[in-house]
């Protein structure tokens, strides 16, 4: 049997046990005020072409998104994907162990860090792309899933919340995945943007089916009209510059997106550019989008869409380019020099072409290309 | 020879030479096999070690002598020397990620580790047991977080040079380093030896 001084002394251990934890709690809940309270840190951007005011004490990656500034990150802010890297001029502190496996030699002389991995602790400068000012997170609904080959599909997005986005043609926009089967965790996957700006409320993307990839197997085997997606964006910096040199298009497969997206925007603005578009494909049935490319050719005045197959089957009766695409390319310019070139496709295709376009003249700064990896 | 009445220097020095934590009452012994093999990191552990040992000595001989043998609880301590440890790990990534930058990048992912290494605990155990006093107390978990560290060190010095030796296939990794740690604790034997000679 329990006695009463077996409850007494129950009671006071019970009570020191208790009142310890109490007061380390609030031991904790001090400190944490007063030595985990950085107050209000400022955070320049751009050299002062922004001045936020935040609470320090919290990652750089986090406090920048509260203040509805988007930095890419994959992984969530645990140090793992690499993504979340900015330039950090002042107030970073030394480079942790978790970040120095992602920042190379160059990046280090300019100061590039994690952002995740940064607290932000006193006032800091920073240098943040432009076009991150204009990343917004959109939940989307899909409209159309249509297959352009065998293995690519077509999905147009509705834009919801926010209702519109303000792209450049050639941009590219992030896919979350959510978790299932393949992934136990949401993943982010850059597509292009298909179609032109003026589609401010749609967004249409060209998916290539990838065996096995996480994001391609979702859309292809999963995805249904009707669900929602969710997209990050805008982002990149391949985009028609203002120019009156002729323009070299070159695509292969989904590289299609961008230079599509160019085109549309360019027959929309009435462009009077010489432009020809090179595309390379194996055989007829990795061609798409043929009459549309057609239908732009008589939109645009100097416009030429150029397909090109590099091994067409006896049943494609193919009359057109043959050759892998450097050769047709070869074959038709001799020198290169008031031209201007945009490549979307295959890291191999575009360092071939460039290999060619270099033979030809043509400046490395007048090259521009999105390369898939 | 009463421990309790060894002076504080006396005590600082037997915990990192003659009673060391590691070698003589193998303690600590997870994150001494996982974290030394490199000696970078066995540094920057061995520190956060030394830095708690000696703050949780401090604090727990207080706390000990004051509210649990008054109220007759005693048999409430590991609870009550858990938690202040947590709470004490905490406390310190708090101050020197405050304080000092340089400390943080070099002891940072190494303090949450510390909460749940036993050397740490055992030295609570030991300072209580052996009845030090408070300066002997605060001496002992000072010389036992350097033992612990030079231990640390030296292992991940040896595993340096074994790299490059031929070790049998079964024996590689935890295996071998448990042989050097055995063979390691018999020369840490020599100095108690030296300790009875004299």
């Amino acid at each position: 049997m329990f006695t009463v001084a077996f409850w007494g002394e129950f009671a006071v251990g019970l009570g020191t046990a208790t009142a310890i934890a109490a007061l380390l709690a609030i031991v904790m809940a001090i400190a944490d005020a007063t030595i985990g309270n950085y107050g209000k840190v400022k955070v320049s951007i751009n050299d002062g072409a922004r001045e936020l005011s935040v609470d320090g004490g919290r990652p750089l990656l986090s406090t920048l998104m509260g203040e509805g500034i988007f930095v890419p990150s994959a992984c969530g802010g645990k140090g793992s994907c690499g993504l979340c890297k900015l330039a950090i001029t002042d107030g970073a502190g030394e480079l942790s162990a978790v970040e120095a496996p992602w920042i190379t030699e160059v990046e280090r002389g300019k100061q590039v860090r994690l952002s995740c991995q940064v607290k932000v602790k006193r006032d800091m400068r920073i240098l943040v792309p432009e076009e991150l000012f204009s990343i917004r997170e959109y939940k989307t609904e899909v409209l159309s899933i249509r297959d352009l080959t065998y293995d690519i599909k077509e999905v147009t997005l509705n834009l919801e919340d926010p209702a519109e986005i303000d792209l450049r043609p050639g941009r590219y926009i992030q896919f979350v995945v959510p978790a299932y089967e393949l992934t136990p965790d949401p993943v982010y996957r850059a597509y292009s943007v298909s179609s032109p700006p003026s589609s401010k409320g749609v967004v249409e993307l060209e998916i290539r089916l990838v065996p096995n990839g996480i994001c391609t197997t979702y859309v292809f085997q999963h995805l249904k009209v009707g669900e929602t997606v969710t997209i990050n964006g805008p982002y990149g910096d391949f985009y028609l510059r203002d120019s009156d040199r002729e323009i070299v298009f070159v695509a292969g497969g989904s590289g299609m997106a961008p230079i599509k997206s160019m085109l549309l925007d360019m027959a929309e603005k009435g462009s009077t550019r010489k432009a020809t578009y090179f595309f390379g494909a194996r055989a007829v049935r990795d061609l798409f989008l043929v009459d549309e490319m057609r239908a732009l050719e008589k939109r645009l005045p100097n416009f030429r869409f150029v397909p090109a197959l590099s091994s067409p089957l006896p049943e494609d009766t193919w009359k057109g380019e043959t050759g892998l695409i450097t050769e047709v390319l070869a074959r038709h310019y001799e020198r290169m020099d008031n031209h201007e070139a945009y490549l979307c496709g295959s890291p191999g295709m575009i360092d071939a072409a460039i290999k060619v376009f270099k033979a030809k003249g043509l400046p490395d700064e007048l090259m521009f290309f999105d390369k898939f990896s | 020879m009463s421990w309790s009445t060894l002076g504080p220097v006396a005590v600082l020095f037997g915990a990192v030479f003659t009673n060391n934590i590691l070698l003589t009452n193998f303690l600590g012994m997870c994150s001494f096999l996982a974290i030394s093999k490199e000696v970078k990191s066995a540094v920057g552990l061995g520190a956060a070690v030394v830095f708690v040992m000696t703050m949780v000595n401090a604090i727990e001989w207080p706390v000990y002598y004051y509210v649990l043998v008054p109220l007759n609880l005693t048999y409430l301590g590991f609870i009550v020397y858990i938690i202040i440890i947590a709470a004490a790990v905490q406390l310190v990534e708090m101050i020197v990620e405050r304080v000092s930058e340089p400390l943080y990048q070099a002891l940072g992912i190494f303090l949450p580790l510390i909460t749940v290494n036993c050397a740490v605990f055992g030295a609570v155990l030991f300072m209580i047991i052996r009845k030090y006093t408070f300066l002997a107390s605060v001496a002992y978990g000072l010389g036992g977080g350097v033992g612990w560290m030079l231990a640390i060190v030296a292992m991940a010095g040896i595993r340096a040079k074994m790299a490059k030796a031929k070790v049998p296939r079964g024996l590689e990794g935890p295996g071998i380093a448990l042989i050097i740690t055995g063979i390691m604790a018999l020369a840490f034997m020599g100095f108690s030896g030296m300790m009875r000679a004299s």
